[in-house]
This record gives structure tokens, sequence and C-alpha cells, in this order.
């Protein structure tokens, strides 16, 4: 017990590995073996993440369950795992979807083995970013994650697959060029990728850097604005902020079930967990000086996300581009929180709800893609026009999509309210006229929502689906269930979760 | 402890030669597992080198000599390993048993073809462990010589002349210039000696290190490919058979880069800092056009040709830095280019002795009929790219350090690098692996055999290993790399 007690973190990073080895060992034509043990296996990592959140001290201050080894010493980095309030409901999200995704993929069938044990690898990268202290760490598991996640949509997706993948990687790894860059040059001034440390040293800074050679001579705030902004564009291409979206659709689109639930429902997350993590602390100043930049683009990304959205015929496109346009609610909190950052009553209230937001779009993407994928299996076509009145068709299909669509539209008494309204209410007297345009994403959000019920669910039936069998499926039941449990439950009473979070967002500003 | 294990690995591969001679050449059979279990003996001994090695106690180990050698002449014989040339020869020891492995299809002369490839070894071991300068010349050349036979012999019939003759041509050339600078620092320290440990203390005048320091370490740098002398290696490394292609960018081009550090940058600290931005601004050249040749390459081997440009041009970044980072960053991205490389070509070969072809466009679907190959090289892949979690990433990074202590703008130009890499590894794992696969090859293609796999699970084991443990490696090198440094007056 002690031993599970002090590694907890490990076992939760790396069970996930483990599994997927073991899974590369069973023989590759059991596949329904493959499919039991991967989505077993998976229970582990949730049972630790349980186990994790419940062992979690929310009042005590600092990052807890810390481990720390030493690993790349030649370079002052080293193996350096923690947890707050914030990853440890991450760590809950993903622990959480990846057994729903696994246990939504059984319907694949080619080379079943190679597509779970990526899973499993891809569930332990994402894991990584979120329970590490050291930078070079950090950045080794946000990169890790993009290896397993190109394949699943390069392999295992639909028609387009290959320029879509394509798209992703090369978006990410562009993005993520300048933060290695600006992360060696924090790594050289600092001479540690201690985050703790590196958060006194190198925000302290004001000395001339000792940069030789550079053609024109820069000052030290321009270098850290400089280093700032290759942070915040990383970070804005994963969340996607508005314009930095664009590979989401393809990706979404083309990605498998299973995938897009993981991809929205988690990998989104890296990049608003990232300005949290790494860039509030590590750039306050610059932070506060360009929120309104940042504002302004989440805004963006609500506003013209949900038209965006609203214009969609391809159902799975449309619930691809709700994502942007529930992130940027994530983007708008972060934004109003770091243009004050005193710890006032609004900038928690917004970042709370940023944080809420994350947890809770989490589930609801997670769920449309899930239902997207069931009626995609069914009808083979994604075009909005070629449904029709499924409701009597498939009445539990039609009330499980309703209900979360509702989530998604943020309905009161369901999770999606909670945290926007949290947003809402905090950003509000920080950036009114921004929050105020933002409504106008709301009241599209209702539409673009409305219409994709409508058009699947009601009006007239398309004569072709009579005698189709439509109807969800047990296996599908089962994998929806969880995700609305939590919608309801935290609709209903969010205290459970916003207590953590509370508690972390408070410490975030000293 | 007094077993001469340096002497015993670099003379068990010439022995070796010297045996197969002697056996009937048609009982192949026995011909390929005397290689191999002569190569396995060099594998474990390099590997108990490695971990024998005594880090606390640093400097140099398991040394022999100097015993006279010419005496009149100050020639000795004299070996031990450091920090720095102890991982080249663990690489070696890898390199020529995973080579052999994968050679045992070969069935044209195998005794002349093994034979040749283990003098090749021997060369390659003597350089490393030499801290004579004259013994050192004396390897580098019993290395570059067997190169030729096995390219002129035993190449791709098209090129095979052309490629042969020109890879020795520039090399001849490379080493006459590095011993003329050799010869200069011998007649000017005037200490009748040609050893190297001697020679560090010699004290040679900034003016002439000035002077000289080019003619060595540029005429080493020939071998390790820098911009614009690389042009013999892709085409040597297409021509080559797949084992010394292996060999050829493996371990030879390191051996380049290892004397331009050992003879040119060691013995001339005052001329390496005067030279080193020229250095950097070919080497960056090296990462960012080698990178670019390879995107438009059509030919599989030809782009792993290029792409090993680049990556020795990060090599020479770490050299020209100067710093304790960029020298470990160097000395770690020697090693682990080594093995990609070698892992790579492995691949190649046998994509190409199935299709017959390499031409990218006409393979595709290879990950259905050999999934272990295809695994291997999207490891090897990723490597290249740099990715996280994999040794080239444990390499490059403290090379980036490095740099931006030294000159920013080249990290930042060179960063460039690492994107055009992930492009075109990605369009060829798309392209040979996945996708269709041309009808012609349709059930032609066979699986590859038990040697094959061991050599692709080892070397693809270790690229792994340093990726995610990089302490077994990274401590080591920056021990040699302090030892660098302290030449430079402790800086």
């Amino acid at each position: 017990m002690d031993f599970i007690q002090d590694h907890l973190l490990s076992l939760i990073l790396f069970s996930p590995t483990i599994a997927a080895m073991l899974v590369f060992l069973l023989p590759s034509g059991r596949v329904k073996l493959i499919r039991w043990a991967a989505t077993l296996a998976s229970l582990v990592p949730l049972g630790l993440a349980v186990w994790l959140w419940f062992a979690y001290d929310s009042s005590t201050s600092g990052f807890q369950f810390v481990e720390r080894a030493e690993w790349y010493e030649a370079i002052g980095s080293s193996y350096f795992l923690g947890a707050d309030g914030i990853s440890v409901s991450m760590v809950l999200l993903t622990t959480l979807l990846t057994p729903l995704s696994l246990l939504i993929s059984w319907n694949i069938s080619d080379r079943v083995r190679t597509f779970m044990a990526l899973f499993l690898l891809l569930e332990t990268g994402m894991l990584g970013v979120f329970l590490s202290l050291d930078l070079l760490l950090f950045f080794v598991f946000w990169e890790v994650g993009l290896i397993p996640m190109y394949f699943l949509i390069n392999q295992w997706g639909s028609a387009n697959r290959e320029y879509a993948s394509f798209k992703f990687l090369i978006y990410t790894m562009a993005g993520s060029l300048g933060l290695l860059l600006a992360i060696q040059l924090i790594g050289v001034t600092a001479g540690t990728f201690d985050l703790l440390e590196i958060t006194t040293k190198w925000t302290a800074l004001d000395q001339p850097l000792q940069l030789l050679g550079l053609p024109i001579s820069l000052s030290t705030s321009t270098v850290k604005t400089i280093a700032f902004w290759a942070f915040v564009i990383a970070f804005a291409i994963k969340v996607p902020i508005w314009p930095f979206h664009t590979w989401l659709p393809d990706a979404h689109t083309e990605a498998p079930t299973g995938g897009s639930m993981i991809l929205a429902g988690v990998l989104l997350k890296l990049g608003a967990y990232g300005f949290l993590r790494l860039v509030l602390p590590l750039y306050p100043a610059e932070a506060k000086q360009f929120a309104v930049v940042l504002g302004l683009l989440g805004t963006l990304a609500i506003v013209l996300g949900a038209f965006a959205s609203w214009g969609q015929n391809d159902f799975k496109r449309l619930v691809a581009y709700s994502s942007v346009n529930h992130m940027g609610f994530v983007v708008l909190g972060i934004a109003a929180a770091a243009f004050v950052q005193d710890g006032s009553q609004d900038a928690v209230i917004a970042l709370n709800g940023a944080v809420l937001q994350m947890f809770n779009h989490g589930l609801s993407a997670a769920g449309m893609f899930l239902l997207v994928g069931v009626i995609y299996e069914r009808t083979q076509s994604r075009d909005l026009d070629s449904y029709g009145g499924f409701f009597p068709l498939a009445p539990i299909y039609g009330g499980i999509l309703t209900f979360t669509a509702m989530a998604s539209l943020g309905l009161p008494g369901l999770n999606g309210f909670v945290s926007e309204f949290l947003v809402v209410r905090g950003s509000w007297p920080i950036l009114t006229l921004f929050t105020a345009i933002s409504m106008i994403g709301l009241l599209i959000t209702g539409a673009y929502i409305l219409k994709a019920i409508m058009k699947v669910l009601h009006g007239p039936l398309n004569e072709k689906w009579v005698d189709h069998p439509l109807e969800i499926n047990r296996r599908e039941i089962l994998a929806v269930t969880p995700l609305m449990a939590l919608m309801l439950w935290i609709g209903v009473w969010p205290g459970w979760i916003l207590r953590v979070i509370n508690d972390t967002v408070l410490r975030l500003f000293g | 402890m007094n077993f001469p294990i340096l002497s015993v690995i670099s003379f068990i591969p010439i022995g070796t030669a010297l045996i197969l001679f002697m056996l009937p050449g048609d009982r192949k059979n026995l011909i390929r597992w005397v290689a191999l279990a002569a190569a396995f003996a060099c594998f474990s001994l390099s590997v108990l080198a490695y971990f024998s090695y005594d880090q606390d106690v640093g400097g140099y180990q398991f040394k022999e000599g100097p015993y006279p050698w010419v005496g009149a002449l100050g020639i000795s014989y004299h070996v031990g390993v450091d920090g720095m040339n102890l991982p080249l020869v663990l690489l070696t020891g890898v390199v020529i048993f995973t080579g052999v492995l994968i050679s045992w299809g070969v069935d044209d002369r195998p005794r002349e073809f093994f034979a040749f490839l283990f003098i090749l070894a021997t060369g390659v071991f003597g350089v490393f462990i030499s801290l004579d300068l004259f013994q050192l010349f004396f390897f580098y050349e019993i290395a570059v010589f067997p190169m030729y036979l096995l390219i002129a012999i035993w190449g791709w019939k098209v090129t095979r002349e052309y490629a042969a003759m020109k890879l020795t041509l520039y090399l001849f050339i490379g080493s006459v210039i590095a011993l003329v600078g050799a010869l200069a620092m011998y007649f000017t320290a005037d200490m009748q000696t040609f050893d190297m440990i001697a020679l560090q203390e010699a004290g040679f005048s900034t003016a002439f290190q000035r002077f000289w320091f080019p003619f060595v370490f540029f005429g080493f740098a020939v071998l390790g490919g820098i911009f614009p002398v690389h042009n013999w290696s892709p085409d040597g490394h297409v021509a080559a058979p797949t084992a010394v292609s292996m060999f050829h960018a493996g371990v030879l081009m390191k051996l380049g880069a290892f004397a331009a550090l050992r003879v040119g940058i060691m013995l001339m600290p005052e001329g390496a800092k005067i030279w080193a931005p020229l250095i950097l601004v070919l080497a960056t050249v090296n990462v960012v056009y080698g990178a670019l040749i390879a995107m438009v390459q059509r030919d599989f081997k030809y782009v792993i040709g290029f792409s090993s440009v680049s990556h020795m041009g990060l090599v020479m970044l770490g050299f020209a830095t100067l710093n304790l980072k960029g020298l470990t960053g160097a000395g770690l991205q020697m090693f682990s280019h080594g093995v990609m490389t070698a892992l790579f070509f492995a691949v190649v070969g046998m994509v190409y002795d199935r299709a017959h072809t390499r031409e990218i466009s006409k393979l595709g679907g290879f990950s259905k009929v050999m999934p272990l190959v295809a695994v291997a090289f999207i490891i090897g892949g990723l490597v290249s790219m740099g990715m996280p979690g994999f040794s080239g990433f444990i390499a490059e990074f403290p090379i980036f350090m490095g740099l931006w202590q030294r000159q920013p703008i080249v990290a930042i130009i060179a960063a460039l690098g690492i994107v055009i890499t992930a492009s075109y590894i990605i369009r060829i794992i798309g392209r040979v692996f996945f996708g269709e696969i041309p009808k012609e090859f349709e059930g032609h293609i066979s699986s590859i055999n038990n040697f094959d796999r061991i050599a692709l699970v080892l070397l693809a084991g270790i690229l792994i290993l340093i990726g995610v443990y990089p302490s077994v490696m990274a401590p080591l090198i920056e021990s040699g790399a302090n030892a660098v440094l302290a030449l430079f007056g402790g800086a």
C-alpha cells in the first residue's frame, strides 16, 4: 500500500505503457481477447486516478505526491512529477475517457492489437504532460503523444486521413519548434529545468541575457516577449485558438471514433493546461500585457467557431467546430484572469470556470463524437441531409443524443452551463466587451446544436433508413453512460470538483 | 585490469580476416558462422569495456603502452579510451555485429566480403583507441582502403566504380592534408614523439595554430561529411552493399568527426577558437541544406544518404560550440546517429533485396509484408526527427543548448532542419511502408530471416534505451567533454 501511495503518479503514468506492451504480446489473431484485455487494463489507471482523487488533499498548498529521480543530469533535467488540483482533475478526465474510447473502438477489426497498444501509449503521453514538473519532461510527453495519434488517424481514419494526419502532425510540430527553442533558451538561462525553480529564476530575470551574436542587441524584456509568444503559439495551436485551428476540423473528422473522442476530450486540454501550468507562472508580466489579445482571440474562437459549426452539413465536422467554440471559453477565462492577476473574486471565478470548462468539454465532446460515430457506423454517411426522422427509428439513441447535445449547448442543470456561466460571470467585469460579444457565440451554439438535432432526429423521415438497424447497441450505451452521469452530476452539484479546482486556483495567484 | 581488452577488440577482426582467407571459399556457411562468432566477440567485448569503465576515476583507461614501435621517430603503440571514444568503440562493436547479421545473404564470394569488412573494422577500432598520432593515421588508412574494394566489387552495379573512386579520392586527399598538418605539429613541437597526450602539452603558438588548424580539422572533416566536401558520401552510401553502407554511414563518418576532434580541436585548441565561426556556418549549411536535398530525392537510399549529411552537421555544430553542453551533445549524436543510420541502411537493404528497386514512387505497402521492418524504420525515423523519447532528442537537445550559449541565431536556423527532416521522414514512411502494395510485388516479397530480426531489434532497442534513460551514456560522454574542455584552460 505504501508503495502505491509513494509512487502513485508513476504508476498512473506508466500503467498504460505496461498494458500496451502486454497487449502487444497477445497473439494478433485473438481479436476478442485483445479487446477485452486492453479495455480491462485501461481500468487500472482509472482506478489509480480515483485513488489519487480521494487521496489528494486540496487544503494543503503546493504539489502533492511529488516524485523525483535522476533522469538527464548532463543538462539538468530530472524525472519530476507532482499533482495539484488542476492536474488531478485532468488525470481523472484522461483515465476516464481512455477506457470508454477503447470500448467504443471494439468495432475496429483491422490490426486491433496495434490500435489498442497505440491508444494506451497515447494515454501515457497525455498523462505525462499533466503530471510533469520538469520543463523538459513536459516537452517530452507533449511530443510523445503526437506519434500514436498520428498513426491512429493515418491508419484507421476515414477517406481523407493522409492529408488530415499530415496536417495535424506538421501543424503541431511546427508549433512545438518555437516552444522547443524557448525551452532551450530558458534551460540555458536558468541552468535547470525544474519548473518550480525556473518560475522564480526566470520571472525575476531582469539583467541583460548573455546572448552573444544576435545581430541586434535585444533587451531582456524583448527576449522574454518573444519566448512568451513561442509558448503561446505552441499551445494556441493545440487548444486551438482562432486562427490556429484549421488542422482541427480535418483531424477530428478523419480520425476513428475513439481517436476523435480522445482528441477532443483530452488532447485539446493539453494546450489549455500549458497556458495554466507554464504561460501564467513563467510570464506573468507578458501575460498581463497581452491578455487583451488572448481574450480577443478567445472571443473570436467562440463566435467564429459557432458560426462555422452552424454552417456545416457534415455531422462530424459540425461537432469538430463546436470544440473551437467551447474551448474559446477556456481561453477567455484564462485571459481574464491573466489580465488582472490579483486573486480578486472575478479572476478566481473566471479561472475556475476555465478549468471546469476543460473538464466539461472533455465529457461532452467525447460524448458527441461517440454518438456521431454510432450513427456513422450504421449509415456510412456523415451528411446531415441524408439523415432525418431517426427518433422513432432509434428512440434510445435519440434520447441520448438529445441529452448530450443539451449538455453541449449549455442547458442549465447540465455541466456545460455551470462552467460557461462561471467564465462569463468572472470575465464580465474584467473584459466586458469581449464577454458581451461572446454572447453572440452562445446564441449561435444553440442554433447549431438544434440544427444537428433537427436534421438527425426530426424532420421528414428519410425512407432509405426505414428497415435499417439504427439503434445504439449495449456496448455503446455502456460507453456513453458514465459520461452522461457525470454531465448530470456536475450540472446539479458541481461542488465536488469545483472545491478541488478552486483551492488550486486561489493559490495560483499566491 | 591487465587483460589488454582494447587491443583484443581491435585485432580480433583482422585475425578473423586472416582465418577467413585460409578457409575454403566454397564453404559459405562455415565462413558466415566464423564471421558471426568473431563479430559477436567484438560486440560483447566492447559492451564489457563500456560497462567496466570506471567513471569515478575518469581519464584514459584500459591503457596499453606506450610501447615503442618505430622508436627512432618517436612512434609508439599507445591505446586508451575515455568518455569521448569509448561510446564509439561500442558503436563499432554494435555495427560490425549487426552488419554481419544482415549480410547472411551475401552469396558472391562471402569469404572475401567478410574478410575485407573485418579489415575495415580493425582500422576503425584502431583509430578510436589510438593515443598516438602516427598510429591513428596508420589505422585510418587501413579503414579507407578496404572500403574501395567493398564498394567496387560488391556494390550497386550502376554507380559502384564511380562512387568507389570518388570516395577514395576524397578521403585520401583529406587525409593527406591532415597528415601535412600533423607533421607540422610533430616538427614544431620538436619533442621526438607522436604521442598525443604529450603533444597536448606542446604549447603551440597561436599563430601556428591559426595556420595549421584548418589543415587537420577540415582534412579529417571530409570524412565527417562537412559541407562543401560532403559530396562523396551520398554516392558512396548508395553504391555500397548494405553492411558496408551501415559501416560507412554508421561508423566511418564518426571516424572523420572524431579524428577532427581528437587531432584538430584537442591538439590545437586556440586554432579551434579562431576557426569555430567558420565551422558553425558550414555545419549549419550541412544541417539545413542536407535536409532540403534529402527531401527532393527519389531514391530511397539517397534520402538516407543525405539525411546523414544533415545529421553529421549537428555533430560539427556541437564541436564548434566548444562548450560542455555542445560537446556532450556532439558525442551523443555521434553514437545515436551511428546506430540510427545503421538501422536505416539495414532497412533500405532489406527492402531493396526484395523489391529490386529503390525508387520511392514504385514502392508501397511494405508494412503489410514486413511489419517488423516497418516498425524499425519508423523508430529510426522518429530518432531522426529528434522526437523526444528517442536518442536523437537526447543528443540534439544539448547541442542546441550549447548553441544558445554560443550563437543563438545558429540554433534558430538549424532548428529548421528538424521540421524539414520530419516532413521527408513522414513522406517516406507513408510512401514506402503504407498505402497499397504495388501489383508486381504481391506474393513475391519474402519475409526477413531471424538474423535480420535480431539486428533490427538490437539497433532499435539501443535507440529507445538511450532516449528513455539517457544516463546510460550522457554522464560518460560529459566526462569526456570535460576532458576536452580542460585543454581550453579549464573553460
